[in-house]
């Protein structure tokens, strides 16, 4: 009996569907739960960028550390599109870095972030997304206020091979950064490249890559090139109401 | 019947069933099952020991569940049912870590699902679960699983202390200072092979120690 067909196609029925039950049920209950440690970790890497957030080892309670700096720096954002025209209808923290990326340029939603420092300067965030060698690279950079110099980045990715790749998200790799331009002198974009050491002299549009973790330092060459590239024609726009 | 009811929890019989998979049978060492896994998250303390918690969860779990459910699974589907009752309770385990330790499954990203595969545990329920009772099930399943973690642990303090000078994230060698008199990181430990020679010398070392492991000729 226990070998028939009939019980065979019933016990796997039954099985199936009390495990979708209690799976679809755990999912649903833990999804609050996952969904707040995403949007924390968000926020983070945007406070990150602008060297926010730095004592956060120290604090108790990392959720409402991570949300009071947020509320603190982090004064406004905005949508806007590849033509530098502000979308009023998209909310920037709403927008899915990695679906848009999937999209034309021409429809995609670009947010920019606005960090207010102490100092009264302030600092524009934008994501950035890309492709490493085993998975996506991702991250935060952050111009200073002539749209031009970088104020600081944050990596991170998902399966970058550890010791080389991975490096991309340790602090070593991520201050080079500091002070780059994008921009020539004749208002050219020209991104930053991820380049090995000695091949061009350094300068103020190329940082070091990372011995062993070429095809990642690509990656983030690439990621740079193409999300920031969508950026330019507001950068450009904004430079020049600057001027005038 | 009534004879093995009355059979003490902690019995000798049973306490074996707990302690051969850590030494004498360590899926690891001995059975060389679930090398994979034991390579890739072992750069790291952290990661290595959240995945060892994980195994060891999962696989007291799953055979509790097959060693109930042996008399009515069909022989011909068994395979799919394990399969099945073992990618749930990783799913769940999955889930919970998003849920609560969200850093860590991030670093562990694709090793919890990879969990699925691991041959240590669908051999224990063809082998073991399949055929005993609830409770001897349970303990086999926690000490194979604690043996497959004891060496993923081992692995993963020393790779990360002589890879990256930390343990846990904390900068050790650096505290220490041997830096000062020239001493240097060895990146080869972080790359996968050296988990492999790392295993390899704790096999050496356990076989030298362990008369039974050596065999005759």
């Amino acid at each position: 009996m226990k070998d028939s067909n009939t019980y065979i196609f019933l016990y796997a029925s039954a099985m199936v569907i009390i495990v979708a039950a209690v799976l679809s049920a755990v999912a649903t209950f833990l999804k609050p739960y996952q969904d707040l440690n995403i949007e924390i970790a968000r926020k983070l890497d945007i406070l990150m960028s602008v060297e926010k957030a730095r004592e956060l080892a120290m604090a108790d309670d990392r959720t409402a550390y991570i949300n009071e700096e947020y509320e603190r720096y982090i004064v406004g954002s905005y949508v806007i599109n590849h033509q530098g025209e502000i979308l009023d209808d998209v909310e920037a923290f709403e927008v899915n870095v990695r679906e848009e990326n999937r999209k034309p340029v021409e429809q995609r939603n670009l947010p920019i972030f606005v960090a207010r420092h102490d100092d009264g300067s302030e600092s524009y965030i934008i994501p950035v997304y890309g492709r490493g060698l085993w998975g996506p690279v991702f991250g935060y950079v952050a111009f200073e206020e002539d749209y031009n110099t970088i104020f600081g980045v944050i990596f991170d990715h998902e399966g970058e091979t550890p010791g080389l790749g991975a490096e991309i998200n340790t602090r070593a790799f991520q201050e080079q950064f500091k002070g780059k331009r994008i921009f020539d002198d004749d208002g050219e974009f020209v991104s930053i490249d991820v380049i090995k050491p000695g091949t061009v002299p350094m300068n103020e549009h190329r940082v070091d890559g990372i011995s062993g973790g070429t095809i990642t330092g690509n990656g983030v060459d690439a990621m740079l090139e193409n999300s920031l590239s969508s950026y330019v024609a507001y950068f450009r726009k904004q430079k020049n109401q600057n001027y005038e | 019947m009534s004879k093995s009811e009355k059979e003490p929890l902690f019995s000798g019989k049973n306490m074996k069933l707990l302690s051969t998979p850590l030494n004498d049978e360590n899926p690891i060492t001995v059975q060389v099952l679930g090398i994979c896994s034991a390579l890739a998250v072992t750069a790291m303390l952290e990661p290595a020991v959240v995945l060892a918690i994980a195994v060891v969860v999962v696989m007291g779990a799953a055979n509790v569940i097959i060693s109930l459910l042996r008399n009515t699974i069909p022989s011909r589907i068994r395979i799919i049912v394990q399969l099945v009752v073992i990618a749930s309770l990783v799913i769940l385990v999955d889930q919970v870590l998003k849920a609560f330790f969200y850093d860590v499954s991030r670093q562990l990203s694709v090793f919890v699902g990879l969990i699925i595969t691991n041959c240590i545990i669908m051999g224990r329920l063809e082998a073991f679960a399949l055929s005993n009772k609830p409770w001897p099930s349970f303990l086999d399943g926690i000490g194979n699983a604690a043996g497959y973690g004891w060496i993923l642990i081992v692995v993963g303090f020393f790779r990360e202390l002589l890879g990256s000078g930390n343990l846990w994230g904390y900068p050790v060698m650096e505290t220490l200072g041997v830096y000062n008199i020239g001493y240097e990181d060895n990146g080869f430990m972080i790359l996968p092979p050296m988990a492999l020679i790392t295993v390899g010398v704790i096999i050496w070392v356990q076989r030298s120690r362990n008369r039974k492991l050596i065999e005759s000729k």
